[in-house]
């Protein structure tokens, strides 16, 4: 490990343990440590989202996908990117007028029942889990590479930073890392853009040019089917990824940090320009990457392609830029991770232990304490469990998280803002079928089943053919939640009139 | 302070369905959907047209601009599409805050709503 590299990663260790002393003298209250107040502006906010959505699969696997696949490398940018429209025409302002600190507070602003905000902590947690292991096993074995040290010091290193933040922090700090680390990415993205296409005098042509001769796959670079050859299948990661993010829980609950809806849109929009900025850029890394690493070194060093990125910094921009880049990867990591660990340990602390198990009388010092015990929880098993999966091929589970959120969640969240008859029965079976068929479908699809050893986490034959299953299991979140209501009599029009218009007004009763 | 109570338990002070069945109400709620839900039509076919293009034809792989072929215009136009659609939506939602807050003055604070028994 060079001293560069030591020098930057010291850097950022030190500076988040810093935001994170600043912000443990501002965290007096639960709403603190679970939205830090609702205190930020929407620009501020817009950036966390933006830190909190681009994870090291979006930096390193995006740009490590396009430089290996060309085009369809190209798909995952385009799906995370207009995700931000369904989420702003039909999500953040209803989400924000109606919920408090998580998703089920936002349901059970129609239903007082234990039991929705039981299967919304239960898909909440499910989401964090799956979300947070794909992270810190991919962590791990980045930093192993990045850094050179071994991938059980990794994983303890990356765990407990994360665990400091949030446990000292609340979302203070973690929406400050989140901020940081995204001004640090786009520095990232922006310097290694503009070094590619200075190689071509800033002629775009050129480098498509350029990319059609650079790699083994001569013009078929530039067009869609290296990657992705079954259709359904293209369609289905498709819509998981478009409807998706609008139900993933830990970037829902930042829309809590902000004091009211039209903050909530401002946050949106300005995650939307950032986000799709640096979606745009991931073109010029890959196609970079392509064309000044070269496919066998890339694969090399990654069969994922997720090593691209560093790698091109290494070769246009000499040791520094790469010591540069290895930090912001490193930054991106725990910026992520400390977002997933809030969400989980809220659906605990906040969900099951504050309103189901207390009934919502637990003092707020109890709250605090119950949120910081629930975040070591989910911070350790996390780090347990990511230590166990280190030689499991778990990068399916973003986009099996993506696919609860779109069958789950998704569908509860709409229904609940915008059909009156939905009811009680209707939330549990739409929360249920959703994570239950994408779960079960998953867990027999070619992600986990793979006739070729070490393709899967298992070896044999998979009995259902789409790799990400929200073409049928996003339709049964939604037949599921219809079902349930029309079978089921009771329906409350006065709630359901209160909701409507808070939702839409954003009208709120005084103190609360 | 109760949160799972938030939601009611200033019931008593407001009708909302008296507020949610006003002509004010009703008329924004018209107005929002005829916005939102063409856009929402408009960018989900838009955002599909692509996978299934690429999926089952070949024509957007003919040249457009030197070596750039079609699908790549396609998807940046996906980009372009997305920052357009986010404009407006500010725009219109900035039309429709106010109409809101007519409709809390009007039919909470000072309307029957919010005096209602």
């Amino acid at each position: 490990m060079s001293p560069t590299v030591i020098v930057l990663f010291l850097i950022i260790v030190a500076l988040t343990l810093v935001i994170t002393f600043w912000a443990s003298r501002q965290t007096q209250t639960t709403g603190d440590f679970y939205t830090a107040g609702g205190g930020l502006t929407g620009f501020q906010n817009g950036l966390a989202i933006s830190g909190d959505y681009l994870s090291a699969a979006s930096f390193l696997g995006i740009a490590g996908s396009i430089a290996l696949f060309g085009f369809d490398g190209f798909f995952y940018s385009i799906g995370f990117l207009i995700a931000y429209l369904v989420v702003l025409f039909l999500v953040a302002e209803p989400l924000r007028n109606l919920g408090k600190y998580t998703l089920a507070d936002m349901i059970n602003a129609r239903f007082d029942a234990k039991k929705v905000r039981g299967a919304a902590a239960l898909s909440t947690i499910t989401i964090s889990i799956f979300y947070m292991l794909a992270q810190l096993v991919g962590a791990g074995a980045l930093i192993q590479l990045l850094f050179d040290i071994p991938y059980t010091v990794a994983v303890l290193i990356v765990g407990v930073m994360m665990t400091i933040y949030v446990l000292f922090g609340g979302m203070i700090a973690t929406s400050w890392v989140q901020i940081v680390k995204a001004v640090l990415l786009m520095a990232g993205m922006l310097i290694l853009s503009f070094l590619v296409l200075m190689h071509f005098n800033f002629n775009i042509g050129a480098m498509f040019e350029e990319a059609k001769t650079a790699t083994a796959h001569g013009a078929d670079y530039l067009n869609p089917g290296l990657k992705y050859t079954a259709p359904l299948d293209t369609i289905s990661l498709m819509l998981a990824l478009v409807l998706g993010t609008a139900g993933l829980p830990h970037i829902l609950m930042r829309f809590f940090t902000v004091k009211d809806a039209k903050t909530a849109r401002k946050s949106v929009v300005t995650a939307t320009w950032i986000i799709g900025a640096f979606y745009v850029l991931t073109l010029f890394l890959g196609f970079g990457a392509a064309i000044f690493v070269g496919e066998g070194t890339i694969r090399e060093a990654n069969p994922g392609g997720n090593m691209a990125a560093p790698l091109l910094a290494e070769a246009i921009g000499g040791e520094f830029l790469f010591a540069f880049i290895s930090a912001v990867a490193f930054a991106t990591i725990l910026a992520v991770v400390a977002g997933l660990v809030l969400s989980g340990a809220s659906a605990f602390a906040h969900d099951l232990y504050g309103q189901i198990i207390k009934n919502g009388k637990a003092s707020d010092q109890q709250q605090m304490l119950a949120a910081r015990y629930a975040a070591l929880a989910v911070s350790v098993l996390s780090i347990v469990l990511s230590l166990f999966a280190q030689y499991l091929n778990v990068a399916f589970l973003v986009s099996l998280a993506f696919c609860i959120g779109a069958s789950a969640n998704l569908p509860v969240i709409l229904y609940t803002v915008y059909w009156k008859r939905f009811n009680t029965t209707g939330a549990v079976s739409a929360l249920l079928s959703g994570l239950f068929s994408a779960l079960i479908l998953v867990s027999v699809s070619p992600s986990v089943f793979s006739p070729t050893e070490g393709a899967a986490l298992f070896v044999g034959n998979p009995i259902f053919p789409l790799s990400n299953p929200a073409l049928v299991s996003v339709p049964i979140g939604f037949l599921g939640g219809y079902l349930g209501t029309i079978f089921s009599s009771k329906s409350d029009a006065k709630r359901y009139a209160e909701v409507k218009v808070k939702a839409h007004t954003g009208y709120r009763e005084t103190g609360s | 302070m109760s949160t799972v109570n938030e939601f009611n338990t200033d019931n008593q002070k407001v009708d909302f369905e008296k507020v949610e069945q006003s002509d004010q109400f009703k008329s924004f709620l018209q107005k929002k959907k005829k916005f939102i839900i063409p856009y929402t039509v408009f960018f989900l076919i838009f955002y599909f047209l692509l996978p299934v293009l690429t999926s089952y034809t070949t024509f957007l792989n003919t040249p457009a601009i030197g070596d750039i072929s079609w699908v790549w215009l396609f998807a940046f136009a996906q980009f372009v599409m997305t920052w357009v659609l986010c404009t407006i939506y500010v725009k219109k939602a900035a039309a429709f805050d106010e109409e809101t807050d007519q409709i809390i003055e009007d039919q909470i604070h000072n309307g029957d709503g919010g005096k209602a028994s």
